[in-house]
């Protein structure tokens, strides 16, 4: 060390230093995909021959350019079904990637206006669909729906969906920007065997709920555990149950936005019964501390009975499953004898979102891959892959289906008609997430907010969204 | 010869600058430019929007609540980590009791420490986020195993689910592995203080925490100050460890949404990139504020030696 010269290099070293290594990076990524490129449909591959075994009038010898979210499903399944479009197709040249990081990988391309052919656009980093349709970004998925399906070319693709999805897909016209491939069924998921160590059966009412649990509590074990880092996992039980008290349409308001859609007695009374398991003891010590892994694996230990969750949970839990687990769905418990809908109602809908961009080169291959990926042999691949359902009605026969999956088929036929889909979860993902989920129903289960203090908190953030311009309203029809 | 002077400085000048101008100064006039846009960073067609990206920053809640964080962080961070690593240092190096000829000299073992103190930097945060988040685990974790093996089974905090703790169980982590850093740096700088000094004041009878004060801490002063900026940087980034630790995300209740991490979201979940930018420049303005701060509080007198 010495003496420093009159300019006072180091300050100005150190300045520069200070503001330069925090500011650059943040916003400099931001702007590293500053837009470029125009929106013309210019640089689309010119259409095929149409034909019978090509029905979307593909271009034989295009290439495809497929991204596949490398998450719960993991990505097999997609290449599987790639090798297949490659059968029919020989001349293609079919590029596959997986990613996890959906978002960051692809956001520079769209902006760029060149976006793959097909993307399952999926997990933790999902791109904002509200934002993508809004935008334009989007092809009408209604071509491929309107084709006729690879195992029976009388019926359209569309006839061979399950119920629903092909709404799922739609925002507010009559296009279908989305196909949802996997078919998830939420509830509340229990061990037959550890009921049975107890001398219980699923609980079909609240009264029984609480009695399982206060047997449990006697042997040390817990009723419930949850995610509770994220604790968005708890609608997937307590909306089917709010549905089941007070009918539908408390949901259908929920996800409209309408004023005091929150203050519906149906949510206060489904409300005070989950916090009646806080306060009596029944929730797994510890239970807000921990991740979505952390709650599935002690829940498999045996410490807790029940657990909020997607049919996923099979497949992810798979490593810490007992063999002798069977796992099962069980519906939201009925509340008392005045409840709207029937025991059974429950939460299902279609997972893993396929898009295919607006701006893609051959937009029409990306659909076809998604036709060949309806059939029914590559459906039941998926099926005996990831223990999952798909949105190809049926197609399970002939299969052995593991315990999981077995009951969310069992609990799906039981449903029939009564089954429900919140939307909430997919057009306000920061709504249902981070403020109801999180700061809300959270703090509830965790015991540091009443029911009502909870729900005046979430019916003050469905208001802020509501009133946000920035976030683009959808509404039921 | 004089007034070719500036000439000359400009021609070596212009590469360096040119780059500078084009990697560091354009995003930022390009951030800048986008917070004023409603631009989703989804799709390449924007529309200038004014200030309404700022008003609605003005207004949002989640928006100062991870302001207040960043201050929290950005005082108590530097603080507690450079209060430790000096401490640390001193003891290291001039703490020890005096023995064989050496007038000063660390405590024993001070090598061995040094190793040991600079160990968690070598670590990659993500590492060190996720062991603590395992060690934070409130059923099978570390801390509450420790908590009921002495005894205090009624005591089992959620740790990083409970909003009162969670930001707090953050900045531990980031104290832990900071400290060994500065702990080497102000080595670095006593050894370089001359013995004599040292010596000088042992001869007039003062103690350690009189050498401290008023050798030790005055002559590293520089050091201390460059220290507190970057450790600034990172309470005011605190980025990876928000994201891998309190997976909420942002903790329960908001309780460790951070700027950082909240633009992150904005830009990368809810198409919002516009919005995002305006956050980044709030960012810059918080962060120019800081430096200038430091700047202005730290400025004193330069001892030579």
């Amino acid at each position: 060390m010495g003496s420093t010269s009159e300019f006072g290099r180091r300050d100005l070293i150190k300045r520069a230093a200070a503001i330069g290594l925090i500011a650059v990076p943040s916003m400099s990524v931001l702007s590293a995909c500053a837009s470029g490129g125009d929106s013309g449909d210019s640089n689309q591959v010119d259409k095929g021959e149409k034909s019978a075994t090509n029905p979307l009038a593909i271009n034989e010898g295009a290439p495809l350019d497929v991204v596949i979210f490398d998450g719960g499903f993991g990505q097999q399944y997609a290449k599987d079904a790639e090798a297949e479009y490659g059968k029919a197709f020989p001349g293609s040249k079919v590029s596959h990637s997986a990613t996890q990081k959906i978002q960051s990988t692809l956001q520079p391309r769209f902006n760029g206006g060149t976006p793959p052919d097909l993307i399952d656009n999926s997990g933790a980093e999902q791109m904002d669909m509200g934002t993508l349709v809004g935008k334009k970004q989007l092809t009408d998925l209604n071509a491929l729906l309107d084709a006729p399906s690879v195992d029976d070319p009388k019926k359209k693709v569309r006839d061979t969906l399950r119920p629903g999805v092909v709404e799922m897909g739609q925002f507010d016209g009559r296009e279908t920007w989305i196909l949802y491939y996997a078919y998830t069924v939420y509830g509340v998921w229990y061990s037959k065997t550890n009921l049975r160590k107890l001398d219980a059966q699923y609980p079909e009412t609240w009264d029984e709920m609480l009695a399982v649990c206060e047997k449990a509590k006697k042997k040390g074990i817990a009723g419930w555990t949850y995610a509770g880092k994220h604790p968005y996992y708890l609608p997937f039980s307590l909306y089917p149950f709010i549905a089941k008290i007070g009918g539908r349409e408390v949901l259908d308001k929920i996800d409209n936005l309408e004023p005091n859609a929150w203050k519906d007695p149906a949510v206060k009374s489904a409300f005070e019964a989950y916090y009646e398991l806080y306060k009596k003891g029944y929730i797994l010590k510890g239970t807000p501390g921990l991740t979505h892994i952390e709650s599935q694996t002690a829940w498999n230990e045996g410490k807790a009975l029940f657990l909020p969750n997607g049919s996923w949970v099979e497949n992810e839990s798979k490593k810490t499953t007992p063999k002798d687990f069977q796992m099962a769905v069980g519906a939201p418990s009925s509340l008392d004898k005045s409840d709207k809908m029937p025991f059974g109602t429950i939460w299902a809908s279609g997972g893993e979102p396929f898009i295919v961009p607006k701006n893609a080169k051959n937009p029409r291959g990306g659909m076809e891959l998604l036709r060949i990926m309806l059939s029914k042999k590559s459906s039941q691949n998926f099926i005996k892959q990831v223990s999952s359902l798909t949105s190809l009605n049926g197609g399970t026969e002939g299969l052995s289906l593991p315990p999981g999956l077995a009951s969310s088929q069992e609990a799906l036929t039981k449903a029939g008609q009564n089954v429900v889909n919140p939307r909430i979860q997919d057009w306000y993902v920061a709504l249902q997430k981070e403020k109801i989920g999180v700061a809300a129903i959270g703090e509830l289960m965790a015991g540091r907010a009443t029911p009502d203090e909870a729900i005046a908190k979430i019916q003050r953030f469905a208001d802020d969204t509501a009133k946000d311009a920035s976030v683009k309203k959808y509404r039921h029809k | 010869m004089q007034h070719g002077k500036y000439r000359f400085i400009a021609g070596f000048l212009a590469l360096p600058l040119a780059i500078y101008g084009v990697f560091v100064i354009s995003p930022f006039v390009q951030a800048i430019y986008y917070s004023f846009t409603d631009w989703t960073g989804l799709s390449p067609d924007f529309e200038m929007v004014g200030f309404q990206n700022y008003q609605r920053l003005w207004d949002d809640e989640v928006f100062w609540k991870s302001v207040g964080h960043n201050v929290l962080l950005l005082l108590v961070l530097p603080l507690v980590t450079l209060g430790l690593g000096l401490f640390f240092a001193f003891m290291l190096n001039v703490g020890g009791r005096r023995r064989k000829n050496a007038a000063i000299a660390g405590v024993r073992g001070s090598s061995v420490y040094k190793v040991v103190y600079f160990f968690p930097q070598v670590l990659s945060i993500a590492i060190v986020a996720l062991l603590f988040q395992f060690a934070y685990n409130p059923n099978s974790g570390a801390l509450n195993s420790f908590l009921q093996a002495i005894g205090l089974d009624s005591v089992q905090p959620d740790w990083l689910g409970d909003p009162q703790l969670a930001l707090w169980c953050v900045m531990a982590v980031m104290i832990w592995c900071n400290v060994g850093f500065y702990v080497v740096l102000f080595s670095a700088g006593m050894s370089s203080i001359p013995k004599d000094f040292y010596e000088a004041a042992l001869l007039d009878g003062a103690n350690r925490v009189q050498t401290f004060f008023r050798i030790t801490l005055p002559l590293l002063w520089d050091t201390v100050q460059t220290g507190w900026v970057y450790m600034g940087i990172m309470a005011l980034d605190a980025f990876a460890v928000i994201q891998i630790m309190t997976v909420g995300p942002g903790g329960p209740d908001y309780s460790t949404e951070v700027l950082a991490y909240y633009l992150y979201t904005k830009a990368f979940r809810d198409g919002q990139a516009g919005y995002a930018t305006t956050l980044g420049v709030a960012l810059l303005i918080v962060t120019m504020i800081f430096a200038g701060i430091v700047m202005k509080l730290g400025r004193r007198e330069r001892l030579e030696y």
